[in-house]
């Protein structure tokens, strides 16, 4: 009795896994298709001009594999990554306790505002390179003007941030005397939370840009002082390799770390019953 | 009255309290207003809409601190207040057993909830987040917060004005059963005079604005005789002591 019966389920349950398996993949497969085309087309290109100035893609990958196997490529791409994720967080610290510092006190805000704009408009050039006259060639500097560069930014998203608190929860709060972390964890971190995505994400595309400059002009290690390098040699492929490789790094951590941190920390919003 | 010195756990005396708007006017909310809540009583504020009954709670509650005149809770011991807002105000990102701790003192955080929860009917939602719960139960969780933090005077602002009127009687009931089992003194401000009569030992009627006390109306029948033949007679009495109020 059993036999017939799981023959005629199986196909079924079958069929809507792969269906769910499908849709599941489409746009992992579509990302990989549109990923592969671009990597086709400059292929294409590469072979109608041939040049040393613009190697194909097979010549950048053999230049990945030799510097990975020597090792150089996860040291230097170690070193960035270091100085990306310090400045990161010293900017969003800092950042964020100044834009909700002014969120929340008109008067600060209308004095330091100038500021704000001030320090927005300020080259990131000027910034690196007071920072290495004024401080020295060191990490500290280095890490320092990144995060300068970008805490501007972190303080005019997270003004906005705590301008749209809602003072219900910060009296409900001060009634059953919640404690000063518990309020900054349990009250008003989840409700910046869109606000903490909106400038983490754009920051850690800009800090690492920043960071590659600041490497180029006063570090003597990091993906930014392999790029210079091999710009004095006028090796395309090795600072192609060179830019893949992190650009390829930044997006894995955009998929095993920032995604998951988002979905957790929204997981309370209305779901699908 | 009170005998004098007498431990009162609430005393209010505000002298007044002034709203000054952006263009310059300014509204006086409440004038000479004083009253006491006595030990383990359940009082009601009662007033007409806009009277300033919100507002005198907003003070009690340390939420409003401009004004002038002096108020005095509880002092020592168990001195913790609680309130139930006008809406719930739960944390939509803690569940709901979450949003009840959280209001806890650390001393009780790990305490046994279960009997609370079963009283008030949550016992199957406390995994659940603000948004998957219906109004109704919403306002549940917020009363289980309130009493879960056996507060020495609890405050309730409207707590059900905005349900429609079955939920709100059966979450009457609710409240009289939880607060039979915890009795607490208790100070509810209400526009609803069916719910001061049926809830309160005591009815502070307050005047338009500016609010001051009216009168007290004191329900002295224990809660179970408070049957609908009793309330309407309280109804009609309540009428000829205050005429042309609520």
């Amino acid at each position: 009795m059993t036999a017939p019966d799981t023959g005629d389920r199986t196909p079924g349950a079958a069929a809507g896994s792969q269906s769910s398996l499908a849709t599941a993949l489409t746009p992992v497969l579509t990302v990989a298709v549109s990923l592969l085309g671009l990597c086709l087309l400059w292929g294409f290109a590469a072979n109608a001009w041939p040049s040393r100035a613009f190697p194909g893609p097979g010549q950048v990958w053999q230049v990945l594999l030799a510097e990975a196997a020597s090792g150089d490529l996860f040291y230097h791409l170690g070193a960035t990554l270091g100085r990306v994720a310090a400045a990161y967080v010293i900017a969003m610290v800092v950042g964020s306790v100044i834009g909700v510092a002014l969120g929340s006190y008109r008067s600060a805000d209308r004095f330091f505002s100038p500021w704000v704009i001030l320090f927005l408009n300020i080259p990131a050039l000027v910034v690196i390179v007071l920072a290495y006259i004024w401080f020295g060639l060191n990490e500290a500097a280095a890490i320092g003007a990144v995060a300068v560069n970008k805490i501007p930014n972190v303080v005019v998203t997270m003004r906005e941030g705590a301008r749209a608190l809602d003072p219900n929860y910060a009296e409900m709060a001060a009634v059953y005397r919640f404690g000063l972390l518990d309020r900054i964890r349990h009250v008003l971190l989840p409700q910046l939370q869109p606000y903490l995505a909106a400038a983490s994400r754009s920051g850690i595309a800009l800090i690492w840009k920043i960071v590659l400059v600041v490497e180029l002009l006063g570090r003597s290690n990091g993906v930014g002082f392999q790029i210079y390098l091999y710009f004095q040699l006028f090796d395309v492929a090795a600072i192609l390799a060179y830019t893949l490789a992190f650009v390829a790094v930044m997006l894995v951590i955009e998929l095993l770390v920032v995604q998951p941190v988002e979905r957790h920390a929204t997981r309370w919003r209305r779901r699908p019953a | 009255m009170q005998p004098v010195g007498a431990v009162v756990p609430l005393r209010v005396d505000i002298a007044e309290k002034t709203f000054r708007s952006a263009q310059g006017v300014s509204i006086t909310a409440l004038q000479d207003l004083s009253f006491e809540v006595r030990q383990g009583e359940f009082a009601c504020l009662l007033g007409p809409s806009g009277c300033g009954k919100t507002t005198t709670l907003r003070i009690l509650l340390g939420l409003d601190k401009d004004f002038s005149g002096s108020f005095q809770l509880p002092e020592g011991g168990s001195n913790r207040i609680a309130a139930v807002f006008q809406e719930p105000i739960l944390l939509p990102w803690r569940t709901v057993e979450q949003n009840v701790r959280l209001a806890l003192p650390k001393s009780l955080r790990t305490k046994n909830l279960d009997g609370l929860f079963d009283t008030l009917g949550l016992a199957g939602m406390r995994s659940l987040y603000p948004a998957e719960l219906s109004l109704g139960l919403a306002r549940r969780a917020a009363l289980a917060r309130a009493f879960a933090t056996e507060p020495a005077v609890l405050f309730l602002d409207e707590p059900f004005a905005s349900l429609d009127e079955r939920t709100a009687e059966r979450l009457r009931h609710l409240l009289l059963t939880v607060w039979s089992a915890r009795p607490t003194t208790a100070l509810m401000v209400t526009h609803n005079l069916r719910e001061a009569l049926m809830l309160s030992d005591r009815i502070i009627v307050l005047a338009q604005r500016p609010a001051h006390v009216l009168g007290m109306f004191d329900v002295r029948l224990p809660r179970h005789y408070r049957n609908p033949q009793v309330m309407s007679d309280l109804l009609r009495s309540f009428h000829q002591k205050f005429p042309g109020v609520v």
